[in-house]
């Protein structure tokens, strides 16, 4: 193999990617199937100059990120579904707060306690905020163990650029496949300048992360400059991959583990001469709009999940009525098939 | 002539919100004071509760963070591990420390993180209305127990200082009161004891402060005084614990 280039998990590429990355706190609590990440932390986190801890609950988890974020420390945590389901209060409060982190939701079957089978049921979630006000995380949903590497080192960036949570959404096919990964030798990320952070008031008038606003009118104002942040992300950071746009009838939209069984589906259909091409999101919020916004009212969509369609409706919001959209999906542990695919994309052609 | 009584640097000069007697306002001047005289206020960080007192960082003059209901150990311990040098304390209610954050409190004190907590004991949930919180007195009336605590169906005051005291991360546990000028005192040395504590890397610290809310205990200032000294201080004694 070549130099730095590495077999490893998804869970394990995307803790080796936030040390690269510069993260220097992390707080987690064990749940399947992305317990290499907190594993990996525990081994590496203190070697490299930083802190770990094994917190009592997601609950504590999540608000240690606050404090760790707070502190000024590049900050992270990663669980599934349920337990970010309990990370909510907090995940809030770091929006509400504009403190930087990094959330890793490798997802898991629900509702309730569901199964440990992958699916990507939590993307309403993850993209509506999912806590309490009016408030978006940047969601970074990789495709692959490398992008997985790659992500997390761009989610530390956006994080820090728009003092926003960023988070990794992640099935756990993602998380416990291997695949090489070519390591970064990108210089680790001075972090930026955080005179906002709480250090000690020496020198200067003293710093408050709060995200409470009594005082009439103060809410509304501050809730119109997260507006103000959230419009400029919207123009800077939609990230998509396009396969075969240019002269497909039939484009699938589908994201994270979906788009690789996509991809062979369409590279099946291709080899028969079908046109067929794929839209992969890889922000899902912001959601790609401008690959979605065409003028061919012939083209036709198939949008492909382990849910039971959710990002369905941003297609929809995206396309604006101009299209045909069908859609196919399993949850609870169910994989749409490739065959499952083509047999739709037939009919739609 | 010598000034012997002063406000402290680490106090803004500001009226409080708090209402006439309430503790919160001595309880903060004590924390100020002890700050000031060991001379941590530019290294100090301070985690405000949910509750009366979220605002406090408008009344101190150091870095400040809020932290959800019940989590202020949870960021605080962050916040510790992050700036090992840095004092890093937390000022809880019961409702905050003793109900919602039980979890976040005793292991952050099993941990034995090196932090100093004030503990503001005072019965009740006062922002929200004066409800039944898990250190209300038996027969105590309040929005929520409005017959008064009945142990049978709300079960008793939970003494969350006794029970983290056990445990061998924590290495000070005082309960004090500010009821009488004499107990103020003595709550002062004991805040500055949790500040010193920490400063000496010891571990886990907590006074637990019995403070007075006239409003919600249905009492004057002066009668909620009384009622720590014959009434409050009986279910909850004071002295060193730890």
């Amino acid at each position: 193999m070549p130099k730095n280039k590495i077999l490893v998990s998804g869970n394990e590429a995307i803790a080796q990617g936030a040390l690269q990355a510069g993260c220097s706190f992390y707080a987690g609590y064990p749940i399947t199937p992305q317990n290499e990440i907190i594993a990996y932390m525990a081994k590496h986190m203190e070697q490299a100059g930083g802190a770990f801890i094994q917190a009592e609950s997601e609950l504590a988890a999540i608000n240690m990120v606050y404090g760790g974020s707070a502190a000024g420390a590049r900050s992270m945590t990663s669980s599934s579904s349920p337990g970010v389901s309990l990370m909510q209060e907090g995940i809030s409060y770091i929006a509400g707060s504009q403190l930087p982190a990094v959330i890793v939701n490798i997802m898991r079957g629900g509702p309730g306690l569901g199964n440990i089978a992958p699916t990507q049921s939590d993307y309403f979630q993850a993209t509506r905020g999912g806590g309490h006000g009016d408030y978006h995380l940047i969601v970074l949903a990789p495709g692959s163990v490398q992008e997985a590497y790659d992500l997390t080192q761009t989610s530390f960036e956006l994080a820090d650029k728009y003092r926003i949570p960023v988070m990794i959404l992640g099935d756990g096919i993602l998380g416990q496949m291997m695949e090489p990964v070519q390591l970064s030798s990108k210089k680790i990320a001075a972090n930026t300048i955080k005179n906002w952070a709480l250090t000690g008031c020496l020198g200067r008038k003293p710093n408050i992360t709060k995200s409470f606003y009594l005082r009439e009118g103060a809410l509304e104002e501050f809730n119109l400059k997260l507006q103000k942040s959230y419009e400029l992300i919207r123009k800077k950071e939609e990230r998509y991959e396009g396969l075969f746009l240019a002269d497909a009838k039939v484009i699938l939209v589908a994201y994270g583990t979906m788009a690789r069984i996509a991809k062979s589906a369409i590279m099946q259909l291709r080899s028969q001469g079908k046109k067929v091409g794929l839209i992969r999101p890889i922000t899902l919020w912001p959601f790609p709009q401008a690959p979605l916004n065409v003028k061919n009212k012939k083209l036709k969509y198939l949008v492909v999940e382990m849910s039971y369609g959710q990002m369905l409706e941003d297609v929809k919001l995206a396309v604006g009525g101009r299209n045909k959209i069908e859609f196919l999906g399993r949850s609870g542990g169910g994989v749409p098939s490739e065959e499952a695919m083509i047999g739709k994309i037939k009919k739609l052609l | 002539m010598e000034k012997i009584f002063f406000r402290p640097e680490s106090l803004y000069d500001v009226p409080t919100h708090y209402c006439p007697g309430c503790g919160h306002g001595i309880a903060h001047r004590l924390v100020a004071q002890v700050i000031n005289e060991l001379g941590i206020r530019e290294k100090t960080i301070g985690i405000a509760p949910v509750g009366c007192a979220v605002v406090a960082y408008d009344y101190w003059n150091f870095d400040c963070s809020e932290a959800p209901h019940g989590r202020a150990l949870a960021v605080a311990t962050a916040i510790k591990r992050v700036h090992p040098q840095n004092i890093v304390f937390t000022y809880q209610g019961d409702g905050d420390l003793a109900a919602i954050g039980t979890n976040e409190t005793i292991h952050a004190a099993n941990r034995g993180e090196n932090l100093s907590v004030i503990f503001i004991n005072n019965t009740v949930y006062g922002m929200t209305g004066g409800q039944m919180a898990p250190t209300t007195l038996l027969g105590q009336k309040t929005s929520t127990s409005i017959e008064g605590r009945i142990k049978e169906k709300h079960g008793y005051p939970l003494k969350i200082s006794e029970m983290l005291a056990m445990l061998p991360g924590v290495c000070y546990v005082e309960r004090v009161s500010l009821h009488s000028p004499q107990e103020t005192l003595k709550a002062k040395r004991a805040i500055k004891q949790a500040f010193e504590n920490q400063i000496n890397n010891l571990g886990f610290s907590l006074v637990e402060v019995l403070s007075p809310c006239p409003t919600y205990w249905g009492q004057a200032p002066k009668e909620s005084l009384d009622w720590i000294r014959d009434v409050m201080q009986k279910e909850f004694p004071l002295g060193r614990i730890k």
